[in-house]
This record gives structure tokens, C-alpha cells and sequence, in this order.
């Protein structure tokens, strides 16, 4: 008789079930570090930056007449003037241009406070000049201080007044710099993973080409960047800063990322639906296009978002192409000056001023904001048309 | 210098005693003469000669690797898809010569339906399946010509009854064996001269398997079929000719009665009666 056979674990499957144990402890705390990391630093940006999304604002008595269009500090009190925004002051002729009607009245208004007063407001600075601290302090008793959102922040360009400033220019810009990355690297892009994938012999030529391609996407983007101020710039003469030297360098940038991810998807499509095709008398072509190409479409499209949502984030190859330039006003066409998102968050960093800290903050929780929403809709993308087979 | 060869070739059967393994079939729809393929450097079909009889099944039995799939491959030129391939030999279906250089794969392949291994309908619905081949060599240019080439395919297919009410549903939708019932209606949609099988049956169960079978057995009326097969029961059921390949080499070829009943060959005999391969 045989001995029977042993049905708990031995020292050396407990040695493996503990090894097992102490693998799985590892993954879990590096995914627990990342995710602190996440956390970490989505909280820091959304203490520092929430508070840009609202604006301490003023009630006053606002005088239009034909002094005060002259002379804009006349509008208000005397006392309150040092307390508003001078892009207030500024603009009042403008407005009184746009509605007449306005002239000869007296009109109760909510005004945009100086930044000073915001971040005094906000806490983010201790102190204000005595006589204006006195000031405030009276009209936050009468209740004519208060907080207001922030439209400024989405409707104004990049301005000298903190509290005047806001992304849309940026936001104009960046938008202008993704349609013409979308127009010339999707197409460059799709069409050359098609014939590289579909047609192209495979000799040693196409072999260098793919390497060549692949070696691109790990190129630092700020090479991007010189080869777009070489050639855009200074040899086909496209103006500076605008958004066509930015956007056509950033497609270069891009190209090889659409190239890698659609060349990918149309190899995930099962070689048995390319015969299928070909069995029955179609052309290369018309199997590409009838059968290949609606199966990989969901593939191309997210690979395709993801690289103009990398592009959008990219601010150093721009900054070698002048992107970086002040911006006050929107850009109206691709080839005057513009700036982007993260090029407008960079030029705020540098600025002293607590106001432009806070809208630093402010700018990169809008543009994760949209980031993310582009990588959803890439993810929503591949789950909605996904095919299995 | 490819009549030489053939002459030399015939005399040489002619002496042999041994039935000539080329046996001549009357009214052949497809003649090979002296076929063979090398995969890069790698020898696959060592001058195969086969006639193939019109309205006919023939099947191709032998050992994996043996070179059967190659050489039904060779027959629609899908091998030419394989970049490093390199045939010799005619392949004449009708009299003409499908490896001449005049000849278009794309317009040959359009008269040779091929039906593959693992059912691969296009990932699309089930009357796009069987329209899409008529409709891109445009036939069928009003949509009630195309609705009627779908209904015929579909019935031919014997497939008509079980999806008549959901033509619009994916094709993928379907059952294996519907699947590859869909694929064969989709191959004769344009009415092929020849239908090719590659092993049609070897990812479906014993039912559907069945079914293809009395569905391969009906449409030799009206197509001539070759059909690769690993099992031997079917080649027996369903072919009127059999050959049996070997090491790139057909050893014997035969109508199928005789060959499974009286094999000429001693490897013949081994691999039918399970003792090889």
C-alpha cells in the first residue's frame, strides 16, 4: 500500500503561497502611492486654484455722465475709487458708447474689486494700506462687499490688471492650434499607417521607415520645437507666434503618435476578414475601406484624441515658436499672434502677483478639466464601437 | 520547355504499373500541371498534377503539412499574398492559365469562391455579408436584384429559413455552423466556376458539420468544389474524387470509392486505415 497522498500544503507550496503574498503587497502599495500621489496633487491644485473661480466683487454707486466718461475715477465715491478694478474705470467709456442710455444715470452697481482686495478677501494676503483697509472694512459692514463668479476668468484675455486677466485668448488659441493639428496629422497621419500597414512590401526600406517612425514618438518635444522655428519660421516664413507655426510644429509632434496607434488598430483587425474579402473579388483597396477601415475606426479615433490631447498639453516646443507672447486679445485668425493654455499657465507662474498664482492654479485645473474630457471620449469612444470577434 | 516536361512525364506513367497518379478526368474544370511552391527556401509542393471534375467534389486528404492547404491556396492565388511564396507550374481553369502574367487576381478571385476554416463573416450585417461581393463587381445595380441574389445565396446555403426575418442583424450573431453557412452563400453569390474549402468544417460541431455536409453534397449540382479535409469520413461522404497528399507530393488520386476501398498506394492504405499520419 502506497502512502496516501497528502492534500494540505507543503512548506515549500506555503514558501510559494508566501512569496505570492509579498508580490501582491508590492503592487498594491505602488498603486497606493500613485494614487496619493493623484490625490496629492489634484488636492493642492483645487486649494489653490477654486478660489480663482470666484471674485471678490463691490457695490457702488456708478455716476454716468459727461465727467465721469471723461475722467473714469469720478464714476464712484471718492473713498471706493482706490478699492475697483481699473479695467473698470478703463472700459466705462466704452460701455457708455455701447448703451447710451446709460448716460446721465446713477445706477447701483456690483463692480470687480482691485486683486489687493480679492486676496485680502480671500485671505492669501495679511494686509492692505491702512486707508483702504478702513475703507473696505466700512463697506463689508454694510454688506457692499461680496463674492461674485468669476467670468472675467473665461471671457477676458490675458491682461497686466491680475484681476482682469482670464484664459479665453489661450483657450482661442489652443483651439485654433488643435483644428489645424487635427487637419494635417489625422490625415498625413491614417493614410500613412494604411499603406504602411496594408500595402507596403515589407523590404528593409519600409523596416528603417517604421523604426524611423517609432524613434520619432520618443524624440523630447523641444526638437519639435527647433525644427518647427528652422522650417516654419524662418524658411516657409509662417508669422511667429501665431497659431499656424504652433500648430503645424505640434503636428509634427503628433504625427508619428497617430501613425503608431492607428497602425495598431488596423493590425488588430483579424487577417481572416482581409481574406474573406479578397476571396470574393475585392480590391486591396476596397477591402481597406469597406472592411478594415469601419472595424479600426473607434481604434483610430482614440489614438488620435489621445495624441492632440498630448499636443494640447504640450507647452515647450511652442515656446521655441514664440507662443509664449502676451496676448491680451483673442487671436482672429490662425496666423495672428496667439498663445495656449498651458503656455498662458506658464506665463503666470512666473508673474509675482498672488492673483496670478491662484489663476496658475486656476488655469491647470481647467486644463486637466478638458484633457480629461478628452480622454473620456476617447475611452467612450472604444467602448461604444468596439467589436469582438 | 513545359511541354517536355509533361512528355517526358507521360512516358514515364506510361511505363510505370502502377495506375498513373494523374489519372485523367474527362471534362476537367481545373487541370494542374507541375505545380510547385516554395515558401522562401522551403520546398511546400513538389509538381503536383490534378484534374479537378466540373460539378464534382474533390477532396484533398493527407497528413498536417502535408501541402493540401497550400496547394487549394494556390488554386485563387491567395498564396500570393504570402510575401516570400514563389510558385511553378500551370493552374488552367476553363483552359486558361490562372498564373499567366495577363491574368488580374482580383478579377480571378471574383470567379473563385473560397469558403476558410474558421467562419469569417464580415463583421457586418447578414445581407451586407452576401451583397457585398455582387454589389462591388456590380451586379446587381437595383436593390431588388441585389434582395434577390441575397434570397437565392441564402437559400442555396440553406441558411435562408433560419435568418429570412433578420437580414439586418450582424452576421457575427450567428451560430458557428450558421456562420459558415452564411460564408458559403456568400461565396456563390456571384456564381463562381470553382468553390474552395479549406477544412470548412473543422471548428464546428458534428451537427452543424452535418449540415454543411448535405449542404456540400446539393451544391455540387450546380458548382465544382475542392474541399482540404482532415477528416477522412467526410472526404468519404461528401467527394467524388479524393487525393491524398504527402509530403508536398499527391501519392494517389482516385474516385473516392476506389481509393478508400482499393488503394494502389502502401502509404495510401497506412494513413486511410489510421496506421500514419
Amino acid at each position: 500500500m502506497s502512502e496516501p497522498i497528502r492534500l494540505t500544503p507543503s512548506p515549500q507550496l506555503r514558501r510559494r503561497y508566501r512569496a505570492e503574498k509579498r508580490f501582491k503587497a508590492y503592487c498594491i502599495g505602488a498603486l497606493l502611492l500613485a494614487m496619493a500621489f493623484l490625490v496629492l496633487f489634484f488636492t493642492d491644485m483645487i486649494r489653490q486654484g477654486h478660489m480663482a473661480f470666484v471674485q471678490t466683487e463691490i457695490q457702488v454707486e456708478a455716476a454716468y455722465n459727461e465727467r465721469s466718461v471723461d475722467f473714469a475715477k469720478r464714476a464712484v465715491d471718492e473713498d471706493v475709487a482706490p478699492l475697483v478694478s481699473r479695467a473698470w474705470f478703463r472700459s466705462l467709456p466704452r460701455r457708455v458708447e455701447h448703451r447710451p442710455e446709460l448716460m446721465g444715470t446713477t445706477r447701483t452697481e456690483w463692480v470687480t474689486a482691485k486683486a489687493d482686495i480679492d486676496q485680502y478677501r480671500k485671505g492669501n494676503v495679511d494686509t492692505l494700506p491702512p486707508e483702504t483697509l478702513a475703507v473696505y472694512e466700512r463697506l463689508d459692514r454694510e454688506g457692499r462687499v461680496g463674492y461674485g463668479f468669476n467670468t472675467n476668468f473665461f471671457t477676458n484675455g490675458d491682461s497686466k490688471i491680475p484681476e482682469n486677466s482670464g484664459l479665453w485668448s489661450a483657450f482661442v488659441g489652443s483651439f485654433y492650434v488643435m483644428l489645424i493639428v487635427l487637419t494635417i496629422s489625422f490625415p498625413i497621419g491614417v493614410m500613412t499607417a494604411i499603406y504602411l500597414e496594408e500595402f507596403a512590401p515589407d523590404n528593409r526600406f519600409t523596416q528603417a521607415i517604421e523604426i524611423n517612425i517609432n524613434n520619432l514618438a520618443a524624440v523630447p518635444s523641444i526638437l519639435f520645437g527647433l525644427l518647427g522655428l528652422g522650417i516654419f519660421i524662418n524658411f516657409f516664413g509662417v508669422p511667429r507666434s501665431s497659431a499656424l507655426a504652433g500648430g503645424l510644429t505640434l503636428s509634427l509632434m503628433t504625427l508619428p503618435i497617430i501613425i503608431i496607434s492607428t497602425r495598431a488598430a488596423l493590425r488588430a483587425v483579424p487577417q481572416n476578414i482581409r481574406h474573406g474579402a479578397l476571396a470574393v473579388g475585392a480590391s486591396r483597396w476596397q477591402t481597406v475601406r469597406d472592411h478594415v477601415l469601419p472595424v479600426s475606426l473607434p481604434g483610430i479615433l482614440t489614438g488620435t484624441i489621445i495624441g492632440v490631447a498630448q499636443a494640447m498639453g504640450e507647452t515647450a516646443p511652442l515656446i521655441i515658436v514664440g507662443m509664449i507672447a502676451y496676448i491680451p486679445d483673442a487671436p482672429d485668425s490662425i496666423t495672428s499672434a496667439a498663445t495656449v493654455l498651458p503656455a498662458q499657465i506658464f506665463t503666470w507662474a512666473g508673474m509675482p502677483e498672488r492673483a496670478y498664482v491662484e489663476r496658475t492654479a486656476a488655469g491647470i485645473l481647467v486644463l486637466l478639466g478638458l484633457l480629461i474630457s478628452l480622454n473620456a471620449f476617447a475611452v467612450y469612444l472604444r467602448h461604444r464601437f468596439e467589436r469582438r470577434w | 520547355m513545359l511541354m517536355r516536361n509533361l512528355t517526358r512525364k507521360d512516358t514515364a506513367a506510361m511505363a510505370s504499373p502502377k495506375i498513373d497518379r494523374r489519372r485523367q478526368v474527362r471534362d476537367a474544370k481545373v487541370r494542374v500541371r507541375d505545380l510547385s511552391l516554395w515558401y522562401g527556401d522551403t520546398q511546400a509542393l513538389f509538381g503536383v498534377d490534378l484534374d479537378v471534375a466540373e460539378n464534382e467534389v474533390t477532396a484533398l486528404i493527407g497528413p498536417s503539412g502535408c501541402g493540401k492547404s497550400s496547394f487549394l491556396r494556390c488554386l485563387n492565388r491567395m498564396n500570393d499574398l504570402v510575401p516570400s511564396v514563389r510558385i511553378e507550374g500551370t493552374v488552367e481553369i476553363e483552359g486558361q492559365n490562372i498564373y499567366d502574367p495577363s491574368v488580374d487576381v482580383v478579377e480571378l478571385r471574383s470567379h473563385i469562391g473560397m469558403v476558410f476554416q474558421k467562419p469569417n463573416p464580415f463583421p457586418k450585417s447578414i445581407y451586407e455579408n452576401i451583397a457585398y461581393a455582387p454589389r462591388i463587381l456590380g451586379l446587381g445595380a437595383r436593390r431588388s436584384e441585389l434582395d434577390e441574389i441575397v434570397e437565392r445565396s441564402l437559400k442555396r446555403a440553406g441558411l435562408w429559413d433560419e435568418v429570412k426575418d433578420r437580414l439586418e442583424t450582424p452576421g457575427l450573431a450567428l451560430s458557428g455552423g450558421q456562420q459558415q453557412r452564411l460564408c458559403i452563400a456568400r461565396a456563390i453569390a456571384v456564381s463562381p466556376s470553382v468553390v474552395l474549402m479549406d477544412e470548412p468544417c473543422s471548428a464546428l460541431d458534428p451537427v452543424a458539420t452535418a449540415t454543411i455536409e448535405e449542404l456540400i453534397d446539393e451544391l455540387k449540382d450546380n458548382y465544382t468544389i475542392v474541399i482540404v479535409t482532415h477528416n477522412l469520413q467526410q472526404a468519404a461522404r461528401v467527394a467524388g474524387y479524393t487525393a491524398f497528399f504527402h509530403l508536398g507530393k499527391i501519392i494517389e488520386f482516385n474516385d473516392t470509392d476506389t481509393l478508400f476501398t482499393n488503394p494502389q498506394e502502401k502509404k495510401t492504405e497506412d494513413y486511410i486505415t489510421g496506421r500514419y499520419g
